[in-house]
């Protein structure tokens, strides 16, 4: 969209999520900015190593580099990112942040790390997908971002028996975990 | 995935390399996708592998086009499954293989079906992956359950149908054109996202539509928005209108401003800050109206989100540049957030306050900066020293401190654009405050004493050679010289041989020691070197006695180097060894327009070691080549200027036609440029008839058809013209293009025999003055127009009547004269009442012109201009003012 910013929609360049080395876990960008992979790869170097000492776990941090806008919080050994131009609010690409960040959370049950979520990259990808779709922002409430990809995915009531091993651990790990803090 | 999570738990330590996707090859993945063929679908182990392809694909990895579309045709087996979390999976991977049309067609009735399911999930799916990968003929077919789908009663379908419409109307305006009366309704919608996704459609089906958007921003500022994004976008929408309806009475109340001003009371702080912005931003905005935007984000300076804080500061830092006072109000909040731990911040609320600090707080900000500037990166670093740099211009009485800083942490670690900012400000701070000249200068001398930079080195001592002469005491600064001479590589040893020079040329006494020095050159192991030496001691003349130095030798030495770099090296390369010895004067000076990427700062001053800068690569010698591979205007002589294409057709004709005006010294050539947009058609024998009856100093003296034009293949037709010897004569011409046309088959592609002659007509050309001068910057104006004297200067004034704007006036006497506009002087600030422009040139004739303009504004509309000229010859000055005078 060659518009000026402020006539423009809200948009968001890329979402990424890569681990404590700066590897890709999962990562998919809704801008030409970076037609080839090595460009995007450069781009999360540059993102991955000029955030990486900051502390971004209690709060939302942000940062400004190559004209684009980072938002990042870091959990675990994840680091999760959200990018945007540089005229773009701010408070826009935070709320896109959250979204993201609390759905994994919720959807991953709590156990937010770079394992689980390898394990459940089918819901990461699809938790993306219902938060953008093209750079333009579909869904911003939590909640409602893990309702739909859960709803998707095999129901989580269904007895055990019919669980994934990954679901049947994660729910044991919960319970258990659960006993443990009463 | 199930594969390696047997050992999961009892092996703790191999936990951190432990990956589901360990070991995961493509080749084996895609053997694993044949389960998608088998007639009992195992829908859990489906997903799994799609995970998988999705994982490959997310890594980096591709599809042959061959691997894709067997994925792809297998995955289409899918739609078979009624397992939900498949389907999801599905529609990922659809719109990940990003199929060809033809293979869309193969899904199109799946999707289709599924977007009329009951299953809202499915609905909105489906109609994103279908809008995703349809084209143009197969999305009328799905129009309608599209239109029905945005006004779906659930909200995730209709949002889907919305968003798509947004990606759609790029690629397909007027189908999404046509559901505006459903988008209409949808904005009116209760849930939140859909009332976004509809205002956000509608809006940009009505851009090009002001008075529409006007409308529509009434309509909903009054009335009830409920998500904050879509507030977001009535802030952007609102400041639109409010920008484009132009300037307002000074004192009344700008409309729409009560409801930005309300928005900055909105629950929502996303909202908030976006009115904040949108009201910083607001042409011509009042201290009045700034006040409450300001103190909102004073207010997100202390707040604890490091997001808030950000966005904050980057909008006072922003505003501080234009109106400094009125943040003045938040530097007790701003001097704490020096030791934010988010360095972004730090360095946004420095440079805030450099730019709002007053006089008095110099020193004392210069202090904090000093502990800061050691735990920052370079990039903040550089962004300081720019800060620094237009501090110190904007309070010269300091420039003692501010210089002592630069110097200081020149002296520091640093890479080499770090350095570069550095080393940049002093010389604009030498060129900008005398009194600063002496100390900055020794200042980069003892810079190159320990320079590893080679590419600062010589632009420092090229700076030396100009400014060094000129100082009270130069022969101090050529120990420093010298020394580069023995300690250095032989890059900067050729540089500091020409500053030597340079010295030896502007100081006569001290020219006979330069003569011992250069004679020592001589025995350097480098060519370049010694020959500079050599050349040089034979410029300077005398044997090292004190004469006064040639005029000659001093343009030789310190003129300005006006042509292009990328032209002369055109020229050099397409320069033949012969007999005949290369001559500079051939070299085309014109530059081509100016590159994007000084577009994008504007304000900017050009950083203070650049040479001039020059353009891409030209066409000029590209035209220079075709023309004179023509036979008939190979006697014409060198070709002066050639001008950018004029259209003489409307867009989306029969044909289309545009035009390229060749200047040469007592001719003028028209290349007109020919395409064929028909294809049941082949032009022959095209012509262009000129009808010169309304330039009756021109003469046609010779017309080479265009022999056969089909469709879609360009061709030229050119018609040229004698005109009087060296001047600058204009006229208006009428154009016909006359040809023979035959049908083609279009089945076969061949054409009839016969054809029938047939004329259509184009549009009118004008010669006007400014093809005949070209567009040839200067790299310092003020020396040049010194050096250029009085004798032929020519000073009037003009009153250009009311105009729109004062940067509206610039720009038509800019093109107008067609002259190359200096040191960003065409650009023009907004709200300022007079503004002066530089333009240089060369006239036809080779004549250099340079032109002064001050503009000021006269009474509320009317624009007065003075025009000066210097130029080498009068006629040429006075001939400037005529073409004023008569434009």
């Amino acid at each position: 969209m060659s518009a000026p910013y402020s006539e423009a929609c809200p948009s968001v360049k890329n979402i990424l999520l890569l681990d404590s080395d700066g590897k890709r876990v999962a990562v998919k960008y809704f801008s030409d900015d970076w037609p080839t992979n090595a460009a995007k790869e450069a781009f999360e170097r540059v993102v991955f190593t000029k955030t990486q000492k900051t502390n971004a776990r209690t709060e939302a941090e942000i940062a400004m580099f190559e004209n684009y806008i980072v938002v990042y919080k870091f959990v675990q050994d994840l680091h999760f990112f959200v990018t945007g131009g540089d005229d773009e609010n701010e408070l826009i690409l935070a709320t896109v942040l959250t979204a993201f960040f609390d759905s994994v959370g919720t959807l991953l049950r709590g156990n937010v790390d770079k394992r689980e979520a390898l394990e459940n990259l089918d819901l990461i990808l699809l938790c993306i997908d219902e938060i953008v779709d093209g750079g333009i922002i579909l869904e911003t409430d939590p909640n409602v971002i893990a309702g739909k990809v859960a709803s998707n995915s095999i129901d989580s009531a269904a007895p055990l028996s019919e669980q994934t091993l990954t679901q049947a651990f994660a729910t044991a790990r919960e319970h258990f975990t659960r006993s443990l803090l009463k | 995935m199930a594969q390696p999570l047997v050992k999961k738990d009892d092996d703790h330590d191999d936990e951190a390399e432990y990956s589901p996707f360990l070991g995961i090859e493509k080749g084996a993945v895609l053997q694993e996708a044949r389960v998608f063929n088998d007639p009992q679908l195992d829908a859990r182990r489906c997903s799994q592998v799609i995970t998988k392809l999705l994982y490959l694909l997310n890594q980096g990895d591709t599809f042959t086009k061959v691997e894709a579309t067997e994925v792809f045709f297998a995955v289409t087996k899918l739609f078979q499954s009624r397992d939900l979390g498949l389907r999801r999976m599905v529609y990922l991977i659809i719109k990940e293989l990003s199929p060809s049309s033809d293979e869309v067609i193969i899904v199109t009735s799946s999707l289709m079906k599924d977007m009329n399911s009951k299953i809202d999930m499915y609905r909105a799916n489906a109609i994103r992956v279908l809008c995703r990968i349809t084209d143009g003929t197969l999305l009328t077919q799905i129009e309608r359950y599209l239109k029905q789908a945005i006004v779906d009663k659930n909200p995730v379908v209709a949002s889907a149908a919305l968003v798509s419409g947004i990606h759609l109307l790029q690629t397909n305006p007027e189908i999404v054109k046509r559901w505006s009366n459903e988008v209409q309704e949808a904005v009116q919608s209760r849930s939140p996202l859909v009332q976004f996704h509809a205002l956000a459609l509608l809006h940009q089906i009505r851009q090009n539509d002001r008075l529409a958007v006007s409308k529509l921003v009434t309509s909903l500022t009054r009335g009830t928005v409920r998500s904050p994004l879509a507030q977001c976008l009535l802030i952007r929408y609102t400041s639109q209108v409010i920008r484009e309806s132009g300037n307002n009475t000074q004192a009344g109340d700008r409309p729409f401003y009560d409801y930005l001003e309300g928005c900055l009371r909105h629950k929502s702080e996303m909202v908030i800050f976006e009115a904040a912005r949108a009201i910083t931003e607001l042409n011509g905005v009042t201290s009045r109206e700034l006040t409450p935007a300001i103190t909102v984000l004073q207010l997100f300076l202390s707040s604890s989100k490091p997001v808030l804080r950000f966005a904050a500061v980057r909008t006072l830092n922003k505003v501080a540049m234009k109106h400094p006072m009125a943040v003045t109000n938040c530097n007790i909040d701003m001097e704490s957030l020096i030791s934010d731990q988010n360095r972004s911040i730090a360095t946004l609320a420095i440079t805030t306050l450099l730019k709002t600090g007053n006089e008095s707080s110099v020193d004392r900000l210069m202090k904090q900066i000093t502990n800061f500037m050691s735990d920052i990166a370079d990039e903040f670093k550089i962004v300081v020293v720019e800060a620094i740099r237009s501090l110190c211009l904007k309070f010269p009485l300091k420039y003692r401190s501010l210089m002592n800083f630069l110097s200081n942490i020149l002296r520091e670690e640093g890479g080499f654009d770090y350095k570069k900012a550095i080393v940049d400000s002093i010389v604009i701070l030498i060129r900008d405050i005398p009194d600063a000249k002496e100390s900055g200068l020794l200042h980069l001398c003892e810079f190159i004493e320990d320079c590893e930079f080679t590419y600062l080195s010589t632009q420092i001592l090229h700076f030396l050679g100009v400014e060094g002469p000129k100082t009270s005491d130069p022969s101090k600064y050529i120990r420093y010289i010298y020394n580069r001479v023995h300690l250095e590589n032989a890059t900067v040893r050729a540089s500091a041989v020409s500053t030597l020079a340079k010295f030896g040329a502007a100081v006569d006494e001290l020219k006979p020691r330069i003569f011992v020095l250069l004679r020592r050159c001589v025995f350097d192991s480098d060519d370049e070197v010694r020959d500079r030496a050599t050349l040089y001691q034979n410029t300077l003349g005398g044997d090292g006695s004190v004469v006064e130095t040639d005029k000659d030798v001093k343009d030789f030495l310190f003129g300005s180097f006006d042509i292009p770099l990328v032209n002369l090296e055109t020229s050099l390369k397409n320069y033949v060894p012969s007999e005949e010895p290369f001559d500079i004067n051939s070299v085309p000076r014109e530059v081509k327009s100016a590159p994007l990427a000084e577009k994008k700062a504007p304000g900017k001053k050009p950083a203070g070691l650049g040479v001039s800068s020059s353009g891409p690569p030209s066409t000029v010698d590209s035209y220079e080549r075709m023309l004179l591979s023509i036979p008939e205007f190979a006697n014409f002589g060198k070709l002066f200027k050639s001008s950018a294409p004029v259209e003489l057709t409307e867009a989306e004709t029969e044909y289309a036609v545009n035009v390229v005006k060749h200047v040469f010294d007592k001719h003028i050539v028209f290349q007109y440029n020919c395409t064929n947009t028909i294809p049941e058609q082949l032009l022959e024998n095209v012509i262009v008839i000129v009808d010169a009856s309304e330039a009756e100093e021109f003469s046609e003296v010779f017309s080479k058809p265009l022999r056969s034009l089909p469709y879609d293949s360009p061709g030229q037709t050119f018609v040229a013209f004698e005109k009087p010897e060296g001047l600058a004569t204009v006229g208006k011409f009428a154009n016909i293009l006359r040809f023979i046309v035959k049908e083609v088959d279009p089945s076969t592609g061949e054409a009839e025999e016969d054809g029938v002659e047939d004329e259509y007509q184009l549009e009118d050309l004008e010669v006007v003055a400014a093809d005949y001068i070209l567009k040839v910057g200067v790299s310092n104006f003020r020396n040049a127009w010194e050096g250029m004297g009085p004798d032929c200067e020519r000073v009037d004034e003009y009153g250009l009547g009311p105009r729109e704007s004062l940067a509206k006036a610039v720009n038509a006497v800019i093109t107008l004269l067609g002259m190359q506009p200096c040191e960003g002087t065409e650009v023009v600030p907004p709200n300022s009442r007079s503004h002066t422009c530089l333009l240089s040139g060369v006239y036809i004739g080779n004549i250099k012109v340079l032109v002064r303009l001050s503009f000021g504004l006269d009474g509320p509309k009317d624009v007065a201009m003075k025009l000066a000229v210097r130029s080498e010859d009068e006629t040429v000055s006075d001939a400037i003012h005529e073409i004023v005078a008569s434009g």
